[in-house]
């Protein structure tokens, strides 16, 4: 009992990281029809930020800002100069230029920086434990899944009562249709750049918190995980992509809690078990999660 | 109000409309009709600025607007129901009518959205419905309800009565005579061509992307060749 509830605390916060990602690319999905491969980048410009900052003294009680201010930058320049100028173009090419982007990103910080890691101080109480009634629990573990929490309550209500937001879910679901409303495109996908941005930035601050360190292709793994998440909640879903990363980072953990220890080494195959899962999930569900559609009565 | 000169529009390879010109004047209700793949929606389209002309102009209120984007049209007073409707499924009904408000003042856009309940009292019941699950004649009513959140002058629609049952049709007919009292002026896109040629002003009938006929209302609907046009005889 005990370890399951461990397990499934470390699974929601592997989790949460991956929706607030997942989040990001289904937004940007939605109004622009684009799967962004670079997204993963902007933990990327992160990690380098604080490794800049750190070098200069920096600190960790303001090290989030500048993490989630420099992924918000990145997001809102990769728009203006490359995707602004391919975004009438076909899904491929949009494909194409976001794939260039990711390469160019990895190379850049090969030769401004190093191929190797750099790694900066992480906060003293990241691993710090605590016990409620015999389950020990990680304090890390803890702020994420609050502060996704928090972070996802925000988004809510931003998508809900803001302008902004029902802009931007109105010209996902029909950009045309919004324009004719007086919603200008450059404006209304900026911004959902920027906002895609702000999520990123907020889990960039989380793994950085955890592994502090940087290196030129670190955000190509969490791309993946969250291109999956997203897919698995339906593309341009905005809550499909927040339970498609929950759902995936317990499948995660609960893997490699469980696997049989029959043979040695089992729970190396728990990444492999998981995207079996995914494609007998994909055979069922092709569309994910929640893809709704509406009949229309006359 | 507004002056169609002309205009060529493609899409590739294909014309849609070859140099069709026509003229709304301030207050009038102006019917286009025309069988199927007349360039009807073309031209519609062409002018809220969702498709550029290859050639000619549009001129609003006396300025050129020609492929001027959608948005600044909507500012200017201009606004399209288009074809289909194309409501916010996933929005709910005042999101909906939020959206059609965007470019209005925050107190302007509170006002208005009292304004459209009590114009569409269906809508009014099912203010956080998501629009996904309106009826068509409901759907329709938050189609134009959306559109009058810009307090347009100029106000396109296209197809209103598309699929809708006969009753509701009698309803969209009933809401074009209101917006017509309220002082609004109307280019409407209608497959009933007889009826809404009754209640027009003038009318425009178009054909394989040309204007081949124009006329008050009941001039055109007394014209033989109009019949001609929609069983495909020569005009």
């Amino acid at each position: 009992m005990t370890k399951l509830i461990q397990t499934i605390v470390d699974g929601l916060g592997v989790g949460s990281t991956y929706a607030l990602l997942a989040l990001g690319i289904s937004l940007i999905f939605g109004v622009m029809h684009l799967v962004n491969f670079a997204h993963g980048e902007l933990i990327t410009v992160g990690a380098y930020t604080s490794y800049f900052f750190f070098l200069h003294g920096g600190s960790w009680w303001w090290m989030p800002l500048a993490i989630i201010g420099s992924a918000v930058l990145a997001s809102v320049a990769t728009e203006l100069i490359a995707f602004r100028w391919v975004r009438n173009s076909s899904p491929f090419t949009l494909l194409l230029t976001s794939f260039a982007l990711e390469r160019l990103s990895h190379a850049f910080w090969q030769i401004a920086v190093s191929p190797k890691q750099r790694a900066f101080p992480k906060p003293e109480w990241v691993f710090n434990q605590f016990k409620i009634a015999s389950v020990s629990f990680e304090v890390m573990d803890v702020v994420t899944i609050v502060v996704t929490a928090l972070t996802l309550v925000l988004t809510a209500l931003i998508f809900k009562r803001t302008l902004f937001g029902i802009s931007v879910r109105g010209a996902a679901e029909d950009f045309d249709a919004a324009r004719l409303m007086g919603v200008r495109a450059n404006r209304v996908i900026s911004g959902a750049f920027a906002f895609a941005g702000f999520l990123a930035g907020v889990a960039a601050t989380l793994i950085l918190m955890r592994s502090p360190a940087a290196e030129p292709s670190m955000g190509a793994d969490w791309l993946l995980k969250a291109v999956i998440a997203a897919v698995i909640g339906g593309l341009g879903s905005f809550s499909g992509a927040v339970v498609g990363g929950l759902v995936l980072g317990l499948l995660e953990t609960l893997t490699r809690a469980y696997l049989p220890e029959v043979a040695v080494g089992w729970d190396k195959f728990s990444t492999a078990i998981v995207f079996v899962l995914i494609a007998i999930f994909f055979v069922v569900r092709p569309d994910g999660i929640f893809k709704v559609s509406h009949a229309e009565r006359v | 109000m507004l002056e169609v000169d002309r205009i060529t529009t493609r899409y590739g390879a294909i014309t849609a409309l070859h140099g069709a010109s026509l003229e709304v004047r301030a207050g009038e209700l102006v019917a286009l009709v025309g069988p199927n793949g007349a360039g009807k929606t073309t031209l519609l389209n062409t002018v809220a600025g969702l498709l550029r002309p290859a050639a000619g102009s549009v001129r609003f209120d006396g300025r050129d607007i020609t492929g001027s984007e959608p948005a600044r049209l909507v500012r200017a007073g201009l606004a399209l129901v288009p074809e289909h409707r194309r409501i916010f499924k996933d929005l709910t009904v005042e999101e909906n009518l939020r959206l059609g408000g965007s470019t209005a003042s925050v107190a302007d856009r509170r006002v208005r959205l009292d304004e459209a309940a009590e114009l569409f009292p269906v809508l009014r019941s099912k203010w956080t419905t998501s629009a996904g699950f309106l009826s068509g004649g409901e759907a329709q009513q938050l189609a134009v309800a959306r559109a009058l959140m810009s307090n347009p002058r100029l106000l396109l629609l296209d197809e209103p009565t598309l699929g809708l049952a006969p009753t509701m049709i009698d309803v969209v007919f009933d809401l074009l005579q209101r917006l017509r009292e309220q002082g609004r002026t109307l280019l409407v896109v209608e497959q009933n061509a007889t009826r809404i040629l009754a209640l027009a002003d003038r009318g425009y009938l178009l054909r394989t992307g040309r204007v081949i006929a124009t006329g008050t209302g009941p001039e055109l609907a007394g014209d033989t060749g109009l019949f001609d046009s929609f069983i495909g005889g020569e005009a």
